[in-house]
């Protein structure tokens, strides 16, 4: 069978959640390989080989973290070029699609961003795109070169595999033309404690209608182990920062259970959110748009409904 | 010493996101004649960020497009926040191209308008949304990358950025020329002046065909594509739920939802 690329997302060697969805797909398509790129692979091996990975290819080096994506995709396109993988998968976060995006060019190949779901076709691979803020549904297939598919977080529920991930280790020198945007600093930021927004199986969001006070939304949010996201009226207005934003000019989320508190609904964030699985609001007004796409909404202030529903959901654990 | 930074600005015409997007039933493209369209709202930042650095340095700023003829509105409106020229290339082949098409053409564009200094983008269209046309773009011209910026910084060769990631705040410093693109966090475009709108009529626009450009029509549109549409299918509008009043059990009434779906 063909190998598969997954290209791993991981933070020193603790492996994102996305990477095992990948794998999980890459074990539909062919034999998954992992790539992993920096320093922790070791770390990152025992899940790699719990999701399929038949192999891992490694390349750390300080060339490939210390530069804004080239290295990467360098160091990609040179591995793809030499193995000529079936498919490339990588996670469709804002570095993921552009590294996706140079190796397309330098090896000649098809792009396909966004996925949400990714099948074997009769001869292709077939892909999936919630595109237009949700409004249409697109299949299509890379017709050129090796596919790289760009795939969205919560596109497949990851199923264990286990596998021998055996380390590879994989020595290129990265060229000087690649390493011209220089990382020269980077402020780590304080952990939440909370899921990841693009990750998570739940997420609150809080908008206008909080007025700027986010405590009855997190702690609704902490009751679920949720994550918590803001409109950008939200954010525009300085209550959150703008990494929560969800929408067009912010994140993207499909979580199984979306709860919208004091947000309208406008265009921009229903771009970001209208793909949830399953879509709760609270809102004082009874016209606000977001009524049209739930399953179920409470006309009311949300200081009234979040704090009682959160003493519910407390006592249900107990 | 003020330093000459000629700068260009790649901007999109994109169908208005508040009226009913679609495709073509024929050919399973965007459909960008029956919808209303605009200079897509995330460009307005890179044009915005364009005049600022401008405003303190010699050098001009051309913006530039690519599109149907009603693509030159992007151009005008981009002319009328206050840049000096355009650029728009049009040519019948150019429908239907993917991102990889449209680099090729940026590219090329760039390369006849000559060795800018600078060149700059939004974050993503508002329409295709796939925000990888300045990674293709700086890959094709050989330019350092730096995108995703929040704050730009530009001297005599280099350029410092600010990068707001989920993880980190990162420190970018790269060599100029650079292909940057910019978040709708680094700035608040202005709106057109009086005096902005009367002096863009008199500003220059060239159009450019693909042969202006050298680029053959089978490299773009439908027939260069890298990837092909199988299918589009309208998602039905989701059937509405359960609206309840809050009458004081509100909360309770939400709980009990959740717990129905099984998600306490």
């Amino acid at each position: 069978m063909a190998e598969i690329f997954v290209l791993v997302d991981h933070a020193n060697g603790q492996v994102r959640k996305t990477t095992a969805e990948l794998l999980t797909i890459a074990a539909r398509l062919g034999e998954p390989s992992a790539v992993f790129l920096g320093a922790g692979a070791a770390q990152a091996q025992a899940a790699l080989a719990a999701f399929g990975a038949n192999r891992v290819y490694v390349l750390d080096s300080p060339d490939v973290t210390g530069y804004l994506v080239a290295p990467q995709a360098e160091f990609l396109a040179a591995l793809v070029n030499k193995l000529k993988p079936a498919a490339l998968l990588i996670p469709a976060t804002p570095s993921g699609k552009e590294v996706a995006a140079r190796v397309a060019i330098k090896t000649d190949s098809g792009l396909i961003t966004d996925a949400v779901d990714v099948q074997q076709g009769e001869g292709f691979i077939e892909t999936t795109q919630s595109v237009f803020a949700g409004s249409y549904t697109v299949r299509a297939k890379v017709t050129k070169g090796t596919p790289i598919i760009c795939v969205k977080p919560n596109s497949a529920a990851p199923q264990e595999k286990p596998a021998a991930a055996a380390i590879v280790p994989v020595n290129l020198t990265i060229s000087q033309s690649a390493k011209t945007a220089q990382i020269t600093e980077a402020k780590e930021k304080v952990a939440s404690g909370r899921p990841e927004l693009t990750e998570a199986a739940i997420v609150v969001a809080g908008g206008r209608g909080t007025s700027g006070d986010f405590a009855a939304v997190e702690s609704f949010a902490d009751s679920l182990g949720a994550a918590v996201g803001a409109s950008r009226a939200a954010v525009d207005a300085g209550w959150y920062p703008h990494t929560s934003q969800i929408g067009q000019t912010g994140k993207q989320v499909s979580p199984q259970l979306y709860v919208a508190a004091g947000i309208s609904g406008a265009i921009q964030h229903r771009a970001g959110m209208q793909t949830s699985k399953t879509i709760v609001a609270i809102n004082k007004d009874a016209e606000a748009p977001i009524f049209e796409l739930v399953d179920f909404g409470v006309v009311g202030d949300l200081f009234q409904v979040l704090p009682q529903a959160t003493a519910a959901v407390e006592a249900s654990k107990a | 010493m003020t330093i000459t930074m000629n700068i260009v600005v790649c901007v999109k015409y994109v169908p208005d996101a508040q009226a009913e997007r679609g495709f073509d039933d024929s050919d399973l493209t965007t459909n960008r004649e029956s919808v209303e369209g605009l200079l897509s709202e995330l460009d307005e930042y890179a044009i915005e960020e364009a005049l600022k650095i401008a405003e303190g340095s010699e050098g001009e700023v051309t913006v530039v497009t690519v599109g149907p003829e009603r693509a030159a509105d992007a151009v005008k409106k981009a002319l009328q926040m206050g840049a000096d020229k355009g650029v728009h290339v049009s040519d019948p082949a150019i429908k239907g191209s993917d991102a990889w098409a449209t680099s090729l053409i940026l590219a090329h564009t760039i390369n006849k308008i000559g060795s800018p200094d600078l060149v700059l983008t939004g974050m993503s269209s508002t329409d295709g949304s796939m925000a990888v046309v300045p990674a293709m773009l700086a890959e094709r011209l050989g330019l350092p990358q730096i995108t995703l910026v929040s704050e730009l910084t530009v001297t005599e060769g280099s350029v410092q950025a600010r990068r707001d990631g989920d993880v980190a705040s990162e420190t970018i410093v790269g060599t100029l020329p650079a292909v940057v693109s910019v978040t709708d966090q680094i700035n608040e475009p202005r709106y057109p002046s009086f005096k902005g709108i009367m002096a863009a009529k008199k500003k220059p626009v060239e159009t450019w065909s693909l042969a202006d450009l050298g680029i053959d029509a089978g490299q773009v549109g439908a027939a260069g594509a890298y990837t092909e549409v199988i299918a589009v299918t309208k998602r039905p509008p989701r059937a509405q739920g359960e609206i309840v009043a809050d009458d004081g059990d509100g909360g309770t009434k939400l709980a009990a939802f959740l717990a129905a779906r099984k998600f306490i």
